[in-house]
């Protein structure tokens, strides 16, 4: 006969504990699952297949087939024979007929700028020409005898590419097809990655810095007193993005209202007026009030879960009252403190029209060149390099963010 | 268990109001969905195109705000699933567009001769009419000055606007390298048409970087075209780079003592152009040769202070519609204002923009 | 009894940092509403410039017009695009709300399993550049168009918008759930109670400021956002920033000014109500202030 515990109706102890963890486990999967799914369909799904774009590159492969295949020994160290150009000829003429030699081109082109004006001029050339090709196309563009043009046409070959991860981190593949830096003048994305979140970082200790002593006031004063003053740090909120970033113009900028007034205060003198916008300054500024509300809110939903016994006893039991406050306060607000500079933090780091407006020369962030290349330079796949970069880098951020301060040590769960 | 009641009950009516609103707009061949700009802009296109064109066909035209860039076109017709018609588009997003194989080709001969016959080929100016897009109105980057600021004489020349020493102050300018960089060489001296030349060889480019070097401490960088006019009103900077409607509009609807500086301006166009598979394609092809004809070109100028494409409506243009003002000498194309402009070169920004927008703003964050 | 009130025995610091705690948080509040301040008179400026004019300054009343309010109520399409921008994020931020707080209650439950990778998955929505997203959105509803329509629909828009708010509750809720004693829903539970009414008798009132900021902060997402709507919604569903945004490359119109100070002035009445309506309860159940 086993020993074994059991429960009232006969089954193992062992048994019933787990299988009764294991609901609980279900249990809170399928509290999580109506929104994982819907996030999942409607959101990651989707993504997924943007994100997808940055390494994906038929277009080379599928309109210069000839071409590829003749280069396909080429030694890379002298420009190829007639043969190939006989191919580059056919290649362009039959692209240019299907009318998708514009694509080609400009893929070509984000790699090696020029080479737009290249295919589309030979591509309209080419279908009056007569054999042998090399000298036209030689004649015709000099860039046609540079091995640059050639190893470009070989490297966009394969339909699986590498090549916007490269350009996301201000590298490419040179000649001999090892990887080098962009040069000195053309270096921006790295700077623009470390920009970005360096600024997010110091507005998410702004908003920190500022936030917390008002959420503290509002989580301990009276409710009738507190949400008047609620309703201040709402206001904000229904105002546009435009609107306050437009005033915030109005009052920094040296002909503005606060130089004004310190101005006419007698503080500084009318030839001194200080530039306090169109720089990071009035980057950090802006954005510091815009992302206020998202500090404070969650530290005042944390805040009003703690409750004021806890200082009470402290102080009770001798406890200093500004020790009192942070030995044991400011440690249980700390859920708080992590919500509040997680949501700003991340806001951060994506908005980009408010550093364009206000920032001047320091004014671009990384948000802002993934823009221009979806909008104008339609280079998708350099754009969803550089939002992959951001996505892991953020996540990966989040994640050591966790193993340091802990998710179970904030009791997040 | 009445909680729970009420929640189903609340959650079904909820979707059944989803539903309701899921119904699609009638999608009728009747009406044609034409995106543009917005503002006082789209304002000048409905006077001037949308209504004159529906009371002539009965079609009606939705017309849709955008903020610019292709984005939203390329999303649509690689989706297939277009629900714009005709889009307003400057000049290298036209170029760009049909490369990208996102437009339908526009056949030239479907636009309307000048009244005197001339064939529109010869009509429109240089560049106006592309593979797939059809001009309408010519804007000019420029410069200009607050006359407060300079009571002993204002600048003349794009080479004052870099003269420091001359005409102290801040300048305003766009953040981004196209037109700047024209304008540095031209004020480093290169006559206008030979600007693109010196620019396409490394040594010209640095050369313009070296000339906005000369400046750079005292610019303040604009980044949305009503930010200019919003600058000098203030005082904030002493003489910026600008779209000439919208400084043309201070001056004359409000007064303001601006002054518009035309030596080297950079003029560039905003062109029809027809999303590829749109939904009403003739109706398309339609609305754009009724409204880039002559009288339509011209009346537009009556309400923005931009520049017809068609040489024949220039004579045509008549008074500012509110204002009162002869539009004539205003325009870009105007003949005093012409002699020293640089026509943007579609082919160069085509070719080279990337590369100069991450060269410019590695010089701007160094 | 508040914990920002002075003890009676203070000492002298205390007294100093007690007054110096409470200038700074009148400076931080300033500086929150200083954009407001601003444009409450700049909406009256009968300039279209966003410029305090000398005349405007020594008060000459030719210096300020209701132009801009004039231009808003002339024009249709700014009523229709506030009553628009209310309805989508209203609806948007129910779904939100009702999808992160369930979500929420799992994410912070000790036996949800792979809780980093879930909680990263949901907030991704939030990382990802707003112009991929709104792209990446749209081609999956050109997909399921033939099902349901979601382009140029109301509900498209309510959807993708839902997805933007839900990171919100989730963050929030999460974060006002983590100091929530569990042993409260298991007493709960022993008492009877089924599982709606300990939800929304136990734990919903102690979770509720967090509950309410995530909703607020889904609100604003949806009434503040317009990449998505540009590529999403059609003509019928123009919102108040997509109206804001326009233009924006010949002139801002101080209209936004008028439109802003509008919704401030319903914001303060609407706030004010609920706070009003909140202490004449309190009253009645006869409970004590605060």
């Amino acid at each position: 006969m086993s020993e074994q515990l059991t429960t009232v109706d006969g089954r193992p102890l062992k048994q019933a504990l787990a299988s009764a963890e294991r609901t609980k486990r279900i249990r809170a999967v399928l509290l999580v699952m109506p929104l994982f799914i819907f996030i999942f369909v409607s959101f990651l799904y989707p993504i997924a297949l943007m994100l997808y774009r940055s390494v994906e590159n038929p277009l080379i492969a599928q309109h210069m087939p000839k071409t590829l295949a003749t280069l396909e020994d080429w030694d890379g160290e002298s420009i190829p024979d007639e043969e190939t150009f006989a191919a580059l000829a056919q290649d362009l003429v039959k692209a240019r007929e299907s009318r998708e030699i514009g694509k080609v081109a400009t893929r070509l082109n984000f790699e090696t700028p020029g080479l737009r004006s290249v295919i589309t001029g030979s591509a309209r050339s080419a279908g009056r020409w007569e054999p042998p090709y090399k000298e036209k196309f030689l004649d015709r563009r000099k860039e046609w005898g540079e091995l640059e043009t050639w190893a470009t046409i070989k490297r966009l070959g394969p339909t699986i590419t590498t090549v916007n991860y490269l350009a996301a981190v201000d590298r490419q593949y040179n000649v001999d097809g090892e990887v080098v830096m962009v040069g000195e003048d053309y270096r921006i994305y790295v700077d623009l990655f470390m920009r970005t979140l360096w600024m997010s970082v110091v507005v998410t200790v702004s908003c920190l810095i500022l936030g917390f002593p008002i959420a503290y006031m509002l989580a301990s004063l009276p409710l009738r007193h507190s949400n008047l003053l609620m309703i201040l740090v709402l206001l904000p909120f229904w105002t546009s993005l435009l609107v306050r970033t437009t005033s915030w113009i109005v009052l920094l900028q040296t002909q503005g209202v606060l130089n004004d007034l310190m101005v006419w205060s007698g503080i500084i003198d009318d030839a001194q007026r200080i530039q306090l916008i169109f720089n990071a300054q009035g980057t950090v500024i802006a954005m510091t009030q815009i992302l206020l509300p998202f500090m404070v809110l969650p530290l005042y939903s944390v805040m009003k879960t703690i409750p004021p016994s806890y200082l009470r006893a402290a102080e009770s039991l001798g406890a200093h009252r500004f020790l009192a406050f942070w030995r044991i306060y400011v440690p249980n607000t700390l859920p708080g403190v992590g919500a509040g500079c997680l949501l700003v933090f991340i806001l951060a780091i994506g908005y980009y029209i408010t550093p364009a407006l206000v920032g001047g020369q320091d004014g671009q962030m990384i948000s802002n060149m993934i823009a221009f290349h979806m909008q104008k330079s339609l280079n998708w796949g350099l754009a969803a390099a550089l939002g992959g970069i951001l996505l892991v880098g953020v996540i990966i951020l989040y994640w050591l963010y966790n193993k340091l301060v802990g998710i179970d040590r904030l009791k997040l769960g | 268990m009445i909680t729970k009641l009420k929640i189903t009950t609340f959650v079904a009516a909820g979707a059944l109001a989803l539903g309701a609103f899921a119904a699609t707009p009638a999608s009728a061949a009747d009406s044609l969905t034409v995106v543009s700009w917005g503002g006082a802009y789209t304002k000048s296109q409905v006077e001037a195109y949308h209504k004159p064109f529906t009371k002539k066909t009965g079609i009606e035209i939705l017309s849709e705000n955008y903020s610019g860039g292709l984005a939203e076109v390329k999303a649509q017709v690689e989706a297939g699933s277009v629900k714009w018609d005709v889009v307003d588009v400057e000049l290298s997003d036209a170029i760009r567009g049909c490369d990208e194989g996102l437009l339908e080709p526009i056949d030239p001969s479907i636009l309307p001769p000048a009244p005197d016959g001339t064939p529109a080929e010869k009509d429109f100016i240089d560049g106006a009419i592309t593979d797939c897009a059809v001009a309408s109105i010519v804007w000019s980057t420029i410069y200009a000055y607050d006359k407060k600021q300079f009571k002993d004489g204002g600048p003349k020349t794009m080479a004052d606007f870099f003269d420091l020493k001359k005409f102290p102050g801040k300048r305003g300018m766009r953040k981004t390298p196209k037109a700047n960089l024209e304008m540095a060489l031209a004020a480093d001296g290169v006559p206008p048409s030979e600007v693109y030349d010196v620019l396409s060889t490394d040594a010209g480019i640095d050369r313009a970087f070296a000339k906005l070097d000369t400046i750079k401490d005292s610019v303040v960088w604009w980044e949305a075209g009503a930010q200019p006019p919003q600058l000098l009103a203030d005082g904030e900077v002493a003489m910026t780079t600008a779209y000439n409607g919208r400084i043309f509009n201070a001056i004359a609807a409000e007064g303001k003592a601006f002054e518009i500086v035309w030596d080297a301006q950079v003029f560039d166009m905003d062109l029809f152009v027809i999303v590829k598979g749109a939904p009403n394609k003739k109706a398309a092809l339609d609305f754009i040769a009724f409204a880039t004809d002559t009288q339509r070109l011209a009346d537009q100028a009556e309400w923005i202070s931009y520049g017809p494409a068609r040489k024949s409506s220039e004579p045509l243009i008549g008074k500012h519609a509110e204002a009162g003002i002869e539009m004539g000498p205003h325009m870009p194309t105007a003949a005093d204002n012409f002699k020293t402009a640089i026509q943007n070169d579609f082919e160069f920004w085509a070719d080279r923009q990337d590369e100069l927008n991450n060269r410019f703003n590695s010089w701007l964050a160094n | 009894m508040s914990q920002i009130s002075l003890p009676d025995h203070a000492g002298p610091v205390e007294t100093i940092w007690h007054y110096l705690y409470i200038f700074i948080c009148c400076l931080v509040f300033l500086f929150l509403i200083a954009p407001i301040l601003v444009i409450i008179p700049l909406s009256f400026n009968a300039e279209p410039y966003f410029t305090f004019t000398k005349q405007m300054l020594s008060l000459d009343p030719d210096a300020f017009s209701m132009r801009w309010y004039e231009d808003f109520m002339n024009k249709d399409i700014w009523r229709a695009s506030i009553g628009n921008s209310f309805f989508i994020a209203f609806c948007s931020t129910i779904l939100a709300t009702t999808l992160g707080t369930i979500a929420a209650l799992g994410l912070s439950r000790s036996e949800m399993p792979m809780k980093g990778l879930f909680m990263g998955l949901l907030i991704s929505p939030m990382i990802v550049p707003l112009v991929i997203t709104a792209a990446g959105i749209f081609f999956f509803y050109a997909t399921v168009n033939d099902y349901i329509p979601l382009t140029g629909t109301y509900l498209g828009v309510i959807l993708a918008h839902t997805v933007l708010g839900t990171p919100f509750v989730v963050i929030t809720v999460t974060a006002t759930l983590s100091g929530f004693d569990h042993s409260l829903t298991r007493a709960g539970a022993m008492l009877g109670a089924d599982p709606t009414t300990v939800f929304f008798k136990i734990i919903m009132p102690l979770i509720l400021p967090g509950v309410i900021s995530g909703a607020l902060f889904a609100f604003v997402t949806s009434f503040d956002e317009v990449v998505v709507v540009l590529f999403i919604a059609s003509v019928e569903q123009q919102t108040i920033p997509r109206q804001m945004w326009a233009g924006i490359r010949e002139s801002i119109s101080p209209t936004i000014l008028a439109v802003a100070t509008i919704l401030i002035c319903i914001s303060i009445v609407l706030l004010a109500t609920v706070e009003l309506l909140r202490r004449r309860s309190e009253r009645l159940r006869g409970m004590s202030a605060g």
